[in-house]
């Protein structure tokens, strides 16, 4: 193997195509394999990819040791050169695509894994492990794309997967159009998506390569520095970023979308596609730190999120529905961090929920399993005598989530919250970024089209003016941050609560189900036993690698994702002084145990009267709540319903009538017509067709000669 | 008036008469009596050819037109035994009208040409040629330049002579009788004899 | 020299080609149809003559000539033609003589 090296830098495409090829593979001859070849053939490639991934690590691990921002980068081929934009395949692996590249491989494979047992009855086995593979594919091309095109690529990738995986038992006319929703849905996320790359090609110096346009942003004198301009291409940004990771108003897709298998759920709609938006707002984190309007924005959207979904799952009755409600909720956490600035926070979120999340959706699947398809919590309970391993990682996972300490949620959603409160941007850095665009702006106001002499003190006052004015808005922000901070907290106590409720009425008390199911019910086999396990032991260490002391103690987490986050670091600062930091802490764990308090009083023993009692007493308010606040409906009135409209308005007029009777039948028509009337003139009287001869040629003589 | 144009005048009338009292339905309605007029008009072109020097020509003009051409239209109207045409239709016609309009129309281009072309020419002396026009100008020609030309129209004859026997030939097993449509020959010509199809007798009219 | 103008000549015979024609289109008789034709080759006849008078152009009367020749020939078949289309038909009457009909 002389001509081949084994290089980080070399093996990212190898990372990225090897699920590929097991996709095509088990799409297209894979209904002739075996169920256990099929298995091989759809897990290999992601478990080849995973310990590809832990050698990129390490390697990054060692150049970092000389250079503390080193990267691997790796260019494919040159894909579209056209005049002065070009777009690459190429793949860059870098530290915060070096966690999201474990992530994606590592609980990718876990979930592969128990695909394989939890799959074992169904038909269409390697469809189901083709598209897992082809998703597994799109999201690493996501993830290790050194541009935004490459980024883009990956994004419309997982999008298509996760429709074909949603609508996987397509024969069910419900499932199907689930994935439909999801896909449109996420299409509409895309538009705003596809808009801002335009913007960034058009201004930002006609690339969209991440090195490039890092480097394009840190220096004022190249690139824009208008600043609504900035702050339009980041919300535009973070549309897309609403469509892919659930934010309001876009998230409708994703509590349908657990029509999916409950696999498919735990991988897409928890541990990676959903955290797409999330990621590359992170990516992009030099361009956002730029506008604190728009990150502000990014923040408030992500705190509404977080709770109104919250709110949502405190009733919701089938297992999956709670479980996607909390991770819209937590999506909304993630969200929140990214746009209060606190990016490794995010990211660190990102991390802990993939653990906690897939655990937990694996371990509703092991339920789901082992009651033969029910999802009704009213009809469950007391599995934990039949269920013991789904029991115990369940029950990790839910303290994990709730964030108590020491397990891995506490850490991060400790950090989210902090930070919130803690980081402010740097509003005079911004302003000097911006300077060029206020002097342009002064000069505006001030009437004056070169430099007179006479006015330039006049254009100087009118700069300052508008320097203290950009100032004034940007400090005013800081009080959403406290409303960030409030609605998170609220939020945090809902999820405390909700997964205490799903966990105390699944697994603890009375079964409320029938007896014949019960008497079927088991536990998980082996290879759901042990993702499980995994799972659980990660969500138990995971957070240990971001302890947040802020002082001497080494925060491994942060540190590492210094070198890509560190423009946005510089932007917004922010001092946690240890009283505030471990008085935070102690709020959070407060806020999380009375919520696993409420959730014991009124489930823990049994169900108790008390929720049956509340949800009488506020009907109107537990309606909206189980009917999640009639969005649904909402959007199928107000968005559908004229549409739909329309569109059977432009097919029976425009395209039944205008383009199939006038252009394209008309002819037909209009020449049968005419032949119909040319058929008059054979009559078979030769003194006729004489005439019509002499006539002829009389007319052909007058005009040639 | 020069003598020339009065002749000329008088035989062109004589031509120009004949030819439309064959045409008018009222005195050409007998077919005899048309050929006989077209005869007399064919006469009255000789005289006209005559005097415009066209001595072979004219004396062609008698011998076969007239008196070859015509007198085959004679015959075959006396074959066929036609009597003069019935009163089948109105007298003006849609379709009459239509025709003579054509004709009219066709007329008044020719006139057209005519006026534009004539006014200036000039007639050739003809003190200076002796013999234009004659048997020995003409057949010298004939046998010169339009060598080729003149065998080929024997040819054409000789086909044309060839042509006309094999298309007005009864068929011989038909003696007197019709011969049937072509169906129902072809429907008969299957079977052991030729008597068979005598049912095809009231089969059009 | 001559004293007839050529344009009279061509007059003649333009009136003389039109009558023929008048003839063809609008008589019902197969037969005068025929006779009309002749009327008009004669017309053309006419037409050489007098051009060739003008120009001493002995061509002119070779190619009358042939076409009396022709008109001949033409003759012969058309008449057998009407007494094939007699046997079939029992008619001259051009009105009856549909066949091509669509």
């Amino acid at each position: 193997m002389t001509a081949f090296s084994f290089s980080p830098p070399a093996l990212l495409p190898i990372i990225v195509l090897l699920p590929l090829l097991g996709g095509i593979i088990n799409g297209l001859i894979g209904k002739r394999f075996s169920r256990q070849v099929v298995y091989a053939v759809g897990c290999t490639p992601v478990l080849a990819s995973f310990l590809l991934s832990v050698m990129v690590f390490q390697g990054l691990r060692g150049a970092m040791v000389t250079d503390p921002s080193a990267a691997f980068r790796f260019e494919a081929y040159h894909w579209i050169v056209a005049g002065n934009y070009s777009f690459d395949f190429a793949f860059l692996a870098d530290q915060l695509s070096a966690v999201m590249l474990l992530v994606v491989t590592g609980v990718g494979f876990l979930v592969h894994l128990y695909s394989t047992s939890y799959m074992d009855d169904d038909p269409g086995i390697a469809r189901y492990f083709s598209y897992l593979n082809l998703f597994i594919f799109s999201m690493l091309m996501l993830v290790l794309g050194k541009n935004l095109a490459m980024l883009f690529i990956g994004w419309e990738g997982v999008g298509a997967c996760s429709y074909l995986l949603i609508g996987f038992w397509f024969k069910d006319m419900d499932k199907a159009e689930a994935g439909q929703k999801a896909f449109v849905v996420n299409r509409i996320g895309d538009i705003g998506f596809v808009v801002a790359i335009f913007l960034l090609l058009a201004y930002a110096g006609g690339s969209v390569d991440f090195d490039s346009l890092r480097a394009h942003f840190s220096d004022s004198a190249r690139a824009i520095d208008h600043a609504p301009t900035i702050t339009l291409i980041c919300l535009l940004l973070f549309v897309g970023a609403c469509g892919k990771s659930a934010q309001i108003p876009l998230y409708v897709w994703l509590p349908d979308a657990m029509a999916g298998p409950t696999p498919v759920s735990a991988l897409i709609h928890a541990a990676t596609m959903v955290t797409a938006g999330v990621y590359m707002i992170a990516r992009m984190n030099f361009l956002f730190a730029l506008s604190p309007h728009a990150m502000t924005v990014v923040m408030l959207v992500g705190a509404l999120t977080a709770i109104f979904a919250a709110s949502i799952g405190l009733v919701q009755n089938d297992i999956k529905k709670v479980l996607a409600y909390s991770t819209v909720s937590q999506l909304g956490f993630m969200v929140i961090a990214v746009g209060a600035g606190a990016f490794a926070a995010g990211i660190f979120h990102l991390f802990t929920h993939a653990f906690f999340k897939a655990c937990l959706f694996l371990g509703a699947g092991a339920v789901i399993h082992g009651l033969h398809h029910e999802q009704d919590i009213r009809k469950m309970g007391g599995l934990k005598a039949k269920m013991p391993l789904v029991n115990i990682t369940f029950l990790i996972s839910c303290v994990a989530i709730a964030g108590l300490p020491p397990l891995a949620g506490f850490f991060s959603k400790d950090a989210i919250l902090a930070e919130t409160v803690a980081l402010k941007p740097e509003a005079e850095k911004l302003a000097g970024y911006y300077e060029g665009g206020f002097k342009r702006q002064a000069y505006a106001q001030a009437g004056v089209a070169g430099a007179e002499a006479a006015d330039i003190a006049k254009v100087a006052a009118a700069e300052q003016g508008i320097r203290k004015q950009y100032i004034e808005s940007v400090e005013h922000l800081g009080m959403w941050r406290k409303v960030a901070f409030a609605l998170g907290l609220c939020a945090a106590l809902m999820t405390a609560f909700y997964m205490f409720r799903l966990y105390f009425m699944t697994f603890t008390g009375a079964y409320r189900g029938d007896h014949h199911t019960w008497d079927h019910a088991h536990d998980a086999p082996w290879p759901m036993g042990s993702a499980l396990a995994i799972l659980a032991a990660l969500s138990v260490v995971g957070g240990w690698v971001g302890m947040p002391f802020a002082h001497g103690h080494y925060n491994f987490f942060y540190h590492w994702l210094d070198p890509v986050l560190a423009r946005g670091k510089e932007l917004i600062e922010g001092e946690l002084t240890p009283s505030v930091e471990y008085s935070l802490m102690g709020l959070s764990f407060v806020v999380a145990s009375i919520g696993v308090f409420i959730a014991w009083q009124m489930y823990g023993r049994g169900v108790s009267e008390a929720p049956a009692r509340i949800a009488a007493g506020m009907r109107p308010v537990y309606n909206a709540l189980l009917n999640k606040y009639y969005v649904d409906e909402f959007y199928h009135a107000v968005v559908i319903t004229p549409l739909r409209a329309v569109s059977r308005a432009l097919f029976q007029v425009v395209d039944r009538v205008l383009v199939d009777l006038a252009m394209v039948r008309g002819p037909g028509y209009v020449l049968v017509g005419l032949s119909h009337l040319g058929r008059l003139a054979q009559t078979g009287e030769v003194q006729a067709y004489l005439i019509g001869t002499v006539v002829g040629v009389a007319a052909l003589a007058w005009y040639l000669i | 008036m020069p003598t020339e144009l009065l002749i000329f005048y008088a035989l062109g009338a004589g031509a120009v008469l004949s030819t439309a009292a064959m045409l008018l339905p009222t005195t050409g309605r007998n077919p005899i009596h048309a050929a006989l007029l077209l005869i007399v008009s064919f006469f009255f072109l000789a005289g006209l050819y005559a005097l415009l020097s066209a001595h072979l020509l004219a004396i062609l003009q008698i011998i076969v037109y007239a008196g070859a051409i015509m007198v085959l239209f004679t015959f075959v109207i006396m074959l066929l035994n036609l009597s003069p045409d019935e009163i089948r239709e109105p007298k003006i016609s849609y379709a009459k009208m239509v025709g003579s309009g054509v004709a009219l129309f066709v007329f008044g281009k020719l006139l057209n040409g005519i006026g534009a072309a004539s006014s200036a020419a000039k007639a050739v002396d003809l003190t200076q040629q002796e013999g234009f026009g004659t048997v020995k100008d003409v057949g010298h020609m004939l046998y010169s330049t339009f060598m080729v030309p003149f065998e080929l129209v024997s040819v054409l004859l000789l086909v044309a002579a060839v042509g006309a026997v094999v298309l007005a030939k009864k068929n011989l097993a038909y003696v007197d009788r019709p011969v049937p449509s072509p169906a129902e020959e072809f429907k008969t010509e299957g079977h052991a004899g030729h008597g068979d199809a005598a049912e095809s007798d009231g089969a059009h009219h | 020299m001559t004293a007839i103008p050529l344009g009279h000549i061509l007059t003649l015979a333009a009136l003389l080609f039109s009558l023929g024609l008048v003839g063809v289109l609008t008589r019902r008789n197969v037969l005068i149809m025929l006779m009309s034709v002749e009327v008009m080759l004669n017309a053309v006849n006419l037409t050489l003559v007098g051009f060739s008078r003008y120009n001493a152009w002995t061509e002119g009367h070779v190619l009358a000539f042939f076409i009396i020749a022709v008109a001949a020939a033409e003759a012969a078949v058309g008449l057998a033609l009407v007494l094939s289309v007699f046997r079939l038909k029992q008619t001259t009457y051009i009105d009856d003589l549909r066949l091509l009909k669509r």
